[in-house]
């Protein structure tokens, strides 16, 4: 931990190297976030609900998606740039040295223009929240963690099942970003609203509807069940085929040579 | 003639060129083919919500996206062209300025030309793929020959809009250190106005008659509201004449602007 810091400090140290290049790319996260933003605004101009769900509860889940999205990629960077890694050699560095491979790589890159979603999410919960008339007790505080927390994690597990794709292919899989950026730009509302099979291959395939529709119904009062709030652990359970398939990936790796 | 014949030239090189990026097409069709129909998805949950308050039919809207998302490289902004900032920026864009061609002409072409070839391999499966899909997400043709001219005709346009637009933006990095600002904030400012996240007749009704006079009016909003048949008769005809006249605004401001730009221009020596 102490030395991920270090590592930390030492990419924030040097990205502000560059600082007109990093304040435009935060900018621009920031920007496209915000013309969503502004989109599903005017849509609930026109629509009171979608779904059964309101504006203010279509923020939250657009919120907590962006949020869990932009700090996993924040962190979780060098496994959405493995390929690079894989192609140039550089892996092979990682693999003699004494330390963990999913540290190394973790450690590798970390992107801190990712805040720009992160801040704009902040807002939009700020804004959404206390409109909700969500009844606070301190179940709902923790399952709203909950979603976030355990939402970046799932998402930091699809990173690591696409670096391990790159594996097998060395070259970067496009497919994949349909389940990464597909899964914050078409979270911003409940997944429910895209019909059952959407859903359903959300909730038992990739786990991305166990974080944000199932613990959003228990958010907003409209489940009393506990379980529905604890969905999110179960979704960390992704991480067992997920590190397994990077496993896998990992013994059957050849050098691509440099 | 006679004149024409290195613009020919420059666009059949650029043109072959783009195609030679095959795979990386094809990866990114998976991606617009589900973005599509995600989008279309969420359409259809607003308009189950609440049929009246939709502003066009579910099949307008399940035509308007994938039209757009076959055309993603004729219709949005943000697809620049890179080297052309890169030239600007390194100083290489000194060695365009020796060559006997003009250069807005230049990179009108070359601009052209790389979202011509784009559009053409992209196009081709979405819209097969989108021809197949059940009721009622499928795309359908419909309201006979004259209407698919005139929506051909549109996207002519509507390019000729979109790339005169962007000219601004390229000559703009002459006067700027770095460009990445003034991509940013217009390109996804001006995708936003043009309807590329959410179509203009879902805005609010008193910023959409103000954009639909504007350039961004004259974008991907005419030859997609044409295809859906959202538009029809009179106001077909008005909004091309509206593209007409911002081609010819967009590209007089453009040749303006460059030369005064072109006046200053110093480049470093090395």
């Amino acid at each position: 931990m102490k030395l991920y810091m270090k590592y930390f400090s030492m990419h924030l140290k040097s990205q502000m190297q560059y600082k007109t290049s990093f304040l435009f790319t935060t900018l621009g996260q920031f920007l496209v976030a915000f013309a969503t933003f502004i989109s599903i605004s005017f849509l609930f101009m026109r629509f009171d609900s979608v779904g059964g769900f309101s504006y203010e509860e279509v923020l939250i889940c657009f919120a907590v998606m962006m949020m869990a999205f932009s700090s996993s990629e924040l962190i979780g960077r060098g496994f959405d740039r493995f390929p690079v890694l894989l192609g140039n050699g550089a892996f092979d560095r990682v693999l003699v040295r004494p330390r963990n491979v999913v540290f190394q790589v973790l450690a590798s890159q970390v992107d801190f223009s990712r805040l720009g979603r992160f801040v704009q999410a902040v807002a939009i919960l700020i804004y959404a929240l206390p409109r909700s008339g969500i009844d606070w007790t301190f179940g709902r505080v923790l399952t709203l963690i909950l979603m976030i927390a355990c939402g970046a994690f799932v998402f930091f597990v699809l990173f690591v099942v696409y670096a391990a794709f790159s594996f097998f292919t060395i070259e970067g899989l496009e497919f994949m970003n349909v389940l990464t950026d597909g899964g914050r730009e078409h979270g911003r509302f409940p997944f429910s609203i895209y019909g059952d099979g959407v859903l359903r291959f959300l909730t038992y395939i990739v786990p991305l509807a166990l974080v944000q529709y199932y613990p959003l119904l228990y958010l907003v009062g409209r489940e009393d069940n506990v379980l529905y709030a604890l969905t999110p652990l179960l979704a960390m359970l992704f991480a067992v085929p997920g590190y397994a398939f990077f496993r896998f990936g990992l013994n059957r790796y050849k050098s691509t040579g440099s | 003639m006679i004149y024409l014949k290195p613009y020919k030239a420059l666009f059949r090189i650029r043109f072959t060129n783009s195609l030679q990026y095959r795979a990386a097409a094809v990866a990114g069709l998976v991606t617009q083919f589900v973005w599509g129909f995600m989008y279309i998805l969420a359409f259809a949950a607003f308009y189950n919500s609440n049929p009246a308050a939709f502003p066009m039919t579910l099949q307008q809207t399940v035509s308007y996206v994938w039209m757009q998302q076959a055309f993603i490289a004729v219709f949005f902004i943000w697809m620049y062209e890179n080297s052309i900032f890169e030239a600007v920026e390194s100083g290489q864009v000194a060695y365009e300025m020796v060559r006997p061609m003009d250069l807005y002409g230049r990179w009108f072409t070359m601009t052209t030309a790389n979202r011509l070839s784009r559009a053409v391999l992209r196009c081709i499966p979405i819209l097969i793929v989108a021809f197949i899909l059940p009721e009622p997400y499928r795309l359908v043709l419909g309201g006979g020959a004259i209407k698919h001219v005139l929506f051909l005709l549109s996207m002519i346009l509507s390019l000729c809009v979109v790339v005169s637009f962007s000219m601004l933006i390229y000559i703009s990095a002459f006067h700027t250190v770095n460009s990445m600002g003034t991509r940013i904030v217009v390109g996804v400012a001006g995708d936003f106005f043009a309807g590329g996240y959410i179509p203009i007749p879902f805005f609010p009704d008193f910023l959409r008659t103000v954009i639909e006079l504007s350039p961004f009016g004259a974008m991907q909003n005419m030859p997609l509201l044409i295809f859906n048949g959202y538009l029809t008769g009179n106001a077909i005809a008005r909004g091309m004449l509206l593209q007409v006249f911002w081609i010819a605004v967009l590209v007089l401001a453009g040749r303006l602007w460059m030369r005064r730009s072109l006046k200053k221009v110093i480049v470093q020596g090395g």
